[in-house]
């Protein structure tokens, strides 16, 4: 029989269930806590252990400075010990204020942001923007240079962040932000290596912060730079990656839509067949795959299987908010 | 004495955790396209299969590891549901066998991984 462990906080001690999370005893037991991707990404749901030690599994991905300080992320915690548990410090939050807003397609917006103190992240990272108990995860389309971070917002039917953004929210408001955090970003070196980007929707984002890091870096291999949509509307920043297509000859833009007429400016199919047909072998091509959580694995799967090296493929799936 | 000369392991013979990265690749592309296993390997991940994968590669090339047989027993159990039976197991260490051809292996180390590889059998198999 399993021993019965505890999870002390704020003075309360919070009996464990078989498999218990430490996000779900401490919502079980009254606390509010705020969460939303359940599966360690978002990092909405970071706390910090004072005692006690913590499994390596929710420590997975998180930077090295947080992982000496005893943070945690609660939801992919499955204690195998007591644990002495305390809210983070507030220096892991980060406040920012919005600069403008742009709508750029029919359901995307655009929201610029200033921290309040400069940031160090990549291009392609992405920064977890909590109001209230509402946390949600949004890629970085900006250069750290550029100093605002800027985000691609997709309204989501009954979304409560996403509907904040594009109906509610004005310039100057403030929001509270964790990160960043992610592996999908373009590292310097290798600058011949071919580079193949592709994403649909708002996969764009880390994308388009991905293809002007590259550049930005002098990379000279060819850039393949794909983005999918539904139908038309779907696509955006369309005269931004043409005017980038002008000034980079290196670089090579290919908008695709699922369906439509094919005399028209875009390729038409899945965007997977796109890919394919105008880079059938991507052997010792680099990849950035970003979206769509299905899409994502199957590019992933595509590239690799027609020959792209598994350590050669960055990608970063959009994990829905798990339903409570 | 320290200083003798003592027979090269398997896993050195092989090249070390160069040659795991190396047959990584080409060996989950071929179980992946074998029609006979591929839905074993589907469910996970490409990230995580990618990384069972190095760990089992590893183990057959007699590399450093503490897989243990409970900790074979528990993780193939959902396949043994899925019907994982004698010829699976045949079919992969197949797949292993002619990776490891086209890395230029000789025969009588790839008889030794599959000697290794066919040593977990039964815990795979759970029986």
């Amino acid at each position: 029989m399993a021993e019965v462990l505890h999870v002390l906080y704020r003075g309360q001690r919070c009996t464990l269930l078989e498999n218990e999370s430490v996000l779900d005893v401490l919502l079980r037991s009254g606390f509010e806590i705020t969460h939303s991707c359940r599966a360690g990404v978002c990092g909405s749901c970071l706390m910090r252990s004072t005692g006690g030690a913590v499994p390596a599994r929710a420590q997975q991905g998180m930077k090295d400075s947080w992982k000496m300080r005893g943070y945690f992320y609660s939801c992919s915690c499955l204690p195998e010990s007591n644990l002495e548990i305390a809210d983070t410090d507030e220096d892991v939050r980060i406040g920012a204020a919005i600069t403008s807003l742009q709508l750029l397609s029919g359901d995307v917006i655009r929201a610029r942001l200033r921290t309040d103190t400069p940031i160090d992240f990549r291009a392609g990272q992405y920064v977890t923007v909590i109001r209230g108990e509402v946390a949600r995860s949004y890629s970085i389309a900006r250069l750290p240079e550029e100093r605002e971070l800027e985000l691609h917002i997709r309204r989501i039917p009954g979304g409560a962040m996403s509907g904040w953004f594009h109906d509610a929210a004005q310039i100057h408001d403030r929001v509270t932000m964790v990160g960043p955090s992610g592996e999908c970003f373009y590292v310097a070196g290798r600058e011949d290596q071919p580079l193949l980007l592709a994403g649909t929707g708002t996969g764009l984002a880390p994308l388009y912060g991905i293809v002007r890091d590259a550049l930005k870096n002098g990379h000279r291999g060819s850039i393949h730079f794909f983005h999918g949509a539904l139908h038309a509307g779907g696509l955006y920043l369309v005269d931004e990656i043409q005017e980038l297509e002008r000034q980079y000859a290196q670089l090579k833009y290919t908008p695709s839509i699922l369906k439509g007429e094919s005399s028209g400016p875009f390729a038409i199919g899945p965007i997977d067949q796109v890919i394919i047909d105008q880079i059938p072998k991507p052997a010792g091509w680099r990849g950035f795959v970003c979206g769509d959580p299905g899409l994502v694995q199957i590019l992933k799967k595509k590239l690799f299987l027609s020959g792209m090296a598994s350590r050669d493929i960055y990608a970063d799936a959009f994990l829905p908010a798990a339903r409570s | 004495m320290e200083t003798q000369a003592r027979p090269q392991r398997l896993y050195e013979q092989l090249g070390g955790q160069p040659a795991v990265d190396a047959a990584v690749d080409i060996f989950y592309r071929k179980v992946l396209t074998d029609e006979r296993i591929s839905r074993f390997f589907e469910s996970l991940d490409m990230d995580r299969q990618i990384a069972k994968q190095k760990a089992f590669l590893t183990m057959a090339f007699g590399g450093p590891g503490n897989y243990t047989g409970k900790d074979m027993r528990t993780g193939h159990s959902h396949l043994i549901q899925m019907g994982l039976n004698d010829s699976h197991v045949d079919a992969v260490i197949e797949n292993l066998g002619s990776t490891l051809t086209e890395l230029g292996v000789a025969p009588a180390l790839i008889a030794q991984v599959a000697a290794l590889a066919n040593s977990v059998r039964n815990d795979v198999l759970n029986r």
